[in-house]
């Protein structure tokens, strides 16, 4: 079965891809650009989403050979204190476990991390709540545990 | 004024014939004199003629045309006293004339009002885009593009207030490439000590002239040390000499992401030409789109206004669907920079009138309206003010 890809270029990316993408970010999926235009794109999607607290991201090199990582900053202010936000690490480990194959594991944590953020109930400070970080993570740990 | 006396003193001597035609120039030329003093801007004013200015415009490619006919329709109907002297640049020919004519016009005029020229990704690379050409030849070194939240535009973000300036002649944009190995190409970003102390130099001149309070550097100084770290270097140095302006940088990936989660925190930013690409459709999508925002480009001896983004708007031409803001708005910086001040404020008014107040939009902003019901509207608000207008 051929999936069939849609493939469109932006002929005047990244200019008129910025002014778009702020305007009406869903029309996106999936965007293959050079080096310099996919620092500022990914930026400037992690600022639309929420920052970069809660971006993922992989760097996949040849023969299969990938880093998976959070692109906050070590954040030294409060490094040791458990107010830290987990997310960004934890899709990341998410994105890591689908390119290992282990996809079931992979929807698991992150359907548990997403209720999580969207009940609202146990947040960290920099999504407005005032769990700490082991409290957030036990919180997503309890929900896979439902998820069986 | 040194000029002004010396013709008149040579006057006296001379052929009374002379005298009255001498005088009468030394009288402009004195008056421009004065007024380039004066003026805090860097551009001189334009020659007039008969009380007249004559601008240069250069239609260009997709929805310019159309947008320019109705500026000019505006400008009719309010008597502004400007002339258009048209000059059309193909951008399906192969030579270079129909440009030649275009920049020697602009030399003559001082002042251009124009649409985007496409630029065929098709062509083979030693063809260079010719809006470039345009900015290289005029050395318009400044682009200013001035981002303001609108009342009557719904937007997620409220409150921006931005001015971005952009180098306009060299960085990314130096059509410098080559591929000495198949397969392996290498692009020249150039950055010079000249030019980034120049647009530096405007930024902070501009932000003390419109009482602003903070200068923002976008740059990626981190990655290119050598290049972008001149550039920063260059800010620096123009910031010690302005002590009541804040000066700050940023990197530019950090720049998108505040931009797109808190814009209200910036105020003035300057940059290098690429970053200044992105930046600025970035800042124009968050007040509402390509559609509403003016751009200026200003040399030392010229200055060429258009649409911010530069858009060319292929697929929505000669359909009367596009937003004609950008471009009316770019007119009245266009008759600001030649002072016919009132003309400009007269026509900008009626403009975020209709934008604000009788929210009549395009399709770009969600509504029903057409651009010739917009400009109608426009003309409409203008005859209101009760000045001399011709018949709509």
């Amino acid at each position: 079965m051929m999936a069939l890809i849609l493939f469109r270029t932006f002929l005047t990316c990244p200019d008129a891809c910025v002014f778009q993408m702020v305007q009406d970010p869903t029309q996106f999926d999936v965007l293959v650009m050079p080096n310099l235009y996919g620092d500022i794109l990914s930026d400037l999607c992690a600022g639309l989403i929420g920052g970069l607290g809660v971006t993922p991201s992989g760097n996949i090199g040849a023969n299969g050979v990938a880093i998976f990582e959070s692109v906050h900053g070590t954040a030294p202010d409060i490094a040791g204190m458990d107010l830290a936000n987990p997310t960004a690490l934890l899709l990341s480990a998410v994105m890591m476990l689908r390119h290992m194959g282990l996809h079931d594991h992979a929807d698991k944590i992150q359907t548990a991390c997403f209720d999580t953020i969207r009940d609202k109930k146990v947040l960290t400070k920099d999504l407005g709540g005032s769990a700490k970080c082991s409290e957030f993570t036990a919180e997503i740990c309890r929900r896979v545990q439902d998820l069986g | 004024m040194a000029a002004h006396s010396a013709v008149l003193s040579a006057s006296k001597i001379m052929n009374p014939f002379w005298v009255g035609r001498l005088g009468n120039t030394a009288k402009v030329f004195g008056t421009t004199l004065i007024r380039h003093r004066n003026k805090t801007s860097l551009t001189p004013p334009p020659a007039k003629y008969g009380g007249r200015h004559t601008v240069t415009l250069i239609p260009g490619d997709g929805i310019g045309p159309e947008l320019l006919n109705h500026v000019r329709e505006v400008f009719r109907f309010t008597c502004v006293p400007v002339d258009f002297e048209m000059v059309n640049v193909n951008s399906a020919l192969e030579t270079d004339d129909d440009m030649n004519n275009a920049i020697t016009a602009i030399r003559r005029n001082g002042v251009a009002l124009k649409g985007n020229i496409e630029t065929k990704h098709t062509l083979p690379a030693s063809v260079k885009s010719r809006n470039n050409v345009l900015r290289t030849s005029l050395d318009l070194y400044a682009n200013v593009m001035h981002c303001q939240s609108l009342p009557g535009v719904q937007t997620r973000h409220k409150n921006i207030d931005i001015m971005i300036i952009r180098e306009n002649t060299e960085g990314e944009y130096s059509s410098l490439e080559h591929e000495s190995v198949s397969g392996v190409v290498e692009s020249l970003k150039i950055i010079t000590r000249n030019n980034s102390i120049r647009i530096a130099d405007y930024a902070f001149k501009l932000a003390r002239e419109r009482g602003r309070r903070r200068v923002t550097a976008v740059h990626k100084a981190n990655i290119m040390k050598l290049g972008d770290g001149l550039f920063l270097q260059c800010c620096r140095e123009v910031a010690s000499g302005y002590p009541d302006i804040t000066f700050d940088s940023m990197i530019v990936d950090n720049t998108t992401m505040q931009l797109v989660s808190k814009p209200q925190q910036f105020d003035v930013m300057v940059m290098p030409n690429l970053y200044g690409n992105v930046v600025s459709n970035v800042c124009a999508g968050l007040v509402g789109g390509p559609g509403l925002v003016p751009g200026a480009n200003y040399g030392r001896d010229y200055a060429v206004f258009e649409t911010a983004t530069r858009n060319t708007g292929k697929s929505i031409a000669e359909k009367n669907i596009a937003n004609p803001t950008a471009m009316l708005l770019a007119s009245c910086l266009m008759l600001d920079h030649l002072n016919l001040n009132d003309y400009a404020s007269l026509i900008r008014n009626a403009v975020l009138t209709t934008m604000n107040e009788t929210r009549l939009h395009t399709a770009d902003l969600g509504g029903q309206g057409t651009t010739s019901e917009v400009v109608q509207s426009v003309m409409r608000v203008i005859q209101s003010k009760g000045q001399f207008t011709a018949e709509l």
